[in-house]
């Protein structure tokens, strides 16, 4: 199989949405102008064609990138961020809260054991800790302590099949990602019940997030209520909006 | 080739530093729009100036950009290298030579009779430019890939120095491309030849 084949599936049909029309028109200003001459605006949707394809070849080169044993370097204690920044798609005051007494995770899909945990549960499985540095799309980055439970010996104890290609994320504030089963067996991926040896705050996605040191910010999915095992590319919130969906580090 | 004109340019040089240009105005261009989503030194490029509208937008510009910028470079610099070229336009090279022409170049001193030998301020330059390209490229996998190139980063202080190679070499390159388009301004009939790759002899 060559490089990049296992993701062309996933890129159907695109949403050819407003907002996409309306950033091309934008942005293709004044760059568009000196390399597009010649070019009309009714180009710009094969403009787009070709940066997704150009997205999808560089979703292929980073999966063959990846290795599944190098681990994202970690840092002592006292490198810490703080105030650790918060980041989401929205701002603070709509911050999500989840009743814990109530919290139910649902695991669904390719899996052939339990479908839901509840959080006691998820804390008396073996945890770990990690302190490493978040990456934002945007560009900063910030060092973190996130603990929980390693998100392979989570998904082995499901009885996900481990050989399915993604599993995908639902979360209460309505966010939504994906990851390759690769990256979601890293031993640094982590399914995180505490940040700074503190259970999660709201902020933070309480009460469970996924921690991926290897990938940006973006694909590390907080608040989640429900996760899938699929063959099938499931996308995400800004992935579906032009976000390169790998996004590893 | 006829008798009047000189071959200035080979195709390989034409060919090849046309679509750096253009690559590098796709990259500088989609960059600050990038920057501009996390500005580090408390400015922003005005919008109208950028590529891909938003983020997402302008990275997928840069990460498409990209491999047009690897590709050209690695045949350019295998041109460079194995036909001689880099040798024969570039040097040799000295600092004090350098230094002295890039002062004549200042005060409007400089002869540009021969446009086939660079002088020693234009080799410097160029010279400067593959370097600072080099290290654009090198600075952009470690913020690209900084787990996976970690060993890579370490050179430039991680990821947040890398940002900080990054964007001096994009103000570098930035710079260079300002003085070089001005000096084709002053000696314009450089450009066409680099069109032509042809240069009528001078009488």
């Amino acid at each position: 199989m060559s490089m990049g084949d296992s993701f062309k599936p996933h890129r159907g049909p695109r949403i050819a949405s407003l907002e996409r029309r309306l950033f091309l028109r934008h942005g293709l200003s004044l760059g568009a102008l000196a390399l597009l001459s010649g070019c009309e605006l009714r180009d710009s949707e094969s403009v787009q064609g070709m940066l997704d394809a150009m997205s999808g070849w560089n979703d292929g080169v980073q999966a063959w990138l990846f290795s599944p044993t190098r681990l994202a370097p970690e840092f002592p204690e006292n490198r810490i961020t703080k105030p650790f920044p918060f980041n989401a798609y929205y701002g603070r005051d709509e911050i999500r809260r989840v009743d814990p007494g109530s919290y139910r995770l649902e695991i669904s899909g390719l899996v052939r054991g339990k479908r839901t945990w509840t959080l006691p549960e998820l804390h008396d499985l073996p945890q770990v800790s990690q302190v490493t540095r978040h990456i934002c799309v945007e560009g900063w980055s910030a060092i973190g302590k996130w603990s929980g439970v390693r998100f392979a010996d989570f998904l082995q104890r499901a009885g996900a099949d481990l050989t399915a290609k993604y599993v995908g994320f639902k979360c209460f504030d309505d966010y939504s990602t994906s990851i390759d089963m690769a990256t979601a067996l890293h031993p640094q991926t982590q399914l995180s019940l505490r940040f700074a040896d503190h259970l999660l705050p709201p902020e933070y996605g309480a009460p469970l997030k996924l921690r991926i040191p290897t990938k940006l910010g973006f694909k590390n999915p907080k608040h989640i209520a429900a996760i899938f095992v699929t063959n099938v590319y499931p996308g995400g919130y800004w992935e579906d909006q032009g976000y390169n969906w790998f996004s590893g580090s | 080739m006829n008798a009047g004109t000189v071959l200035l340019h080979p195709l390989a040089v034409r060919l090849t530093h046309w679509i750096n240009a253009l690559a590098i105005l796709a990259m500088v261009l989609s960059g600050w729009r990038i920057y501009n989503a996390d500005p580090q030194f408390g400015f922003t490029f005005p919008k109208d100036w950028t590529l891909g509208g938003w983020l997402a937008g302008a990275l997928q510009w840069h990460f498409a950009a990209m491999w047009l910028l690897f590709a050209n470079g690695v045949a350019y610099l295998a041109y460079g290298i194995l036909s001689g070229h880099f040798r024969r336009k570039f040097l040799p090279l000295s600092p004090r030579a350098a230094l002295r022409d890039a002062l004549d170049a200042l005060r409007l001193r400089l002869e540009h009779d021969d446009l086939s030998v660079y002088n020693a301020a234009q080799r410097a330059a160029y010279l400067g430019a593959i370097v600072l390209i080099l290290l654009l490229v090198l600075s952009g996998l470690v913020l690209w890939k900084p787990v996976q190139l970690h060993a890579l980063g370490t050179l430039m202080g991680d990821y947040e120095g890398a940002r900080y190679v990054h964007f001096f070499c994009m103000a570098g390159i930035v710079l260079f491309a300002l003085v070089h388009v001005l000096m084709v301004v002053l000696v314009p009939r450089t450009l066409p030849a680099m069109f032509t790759g042809r240069l009528r002899r001078t009488p």
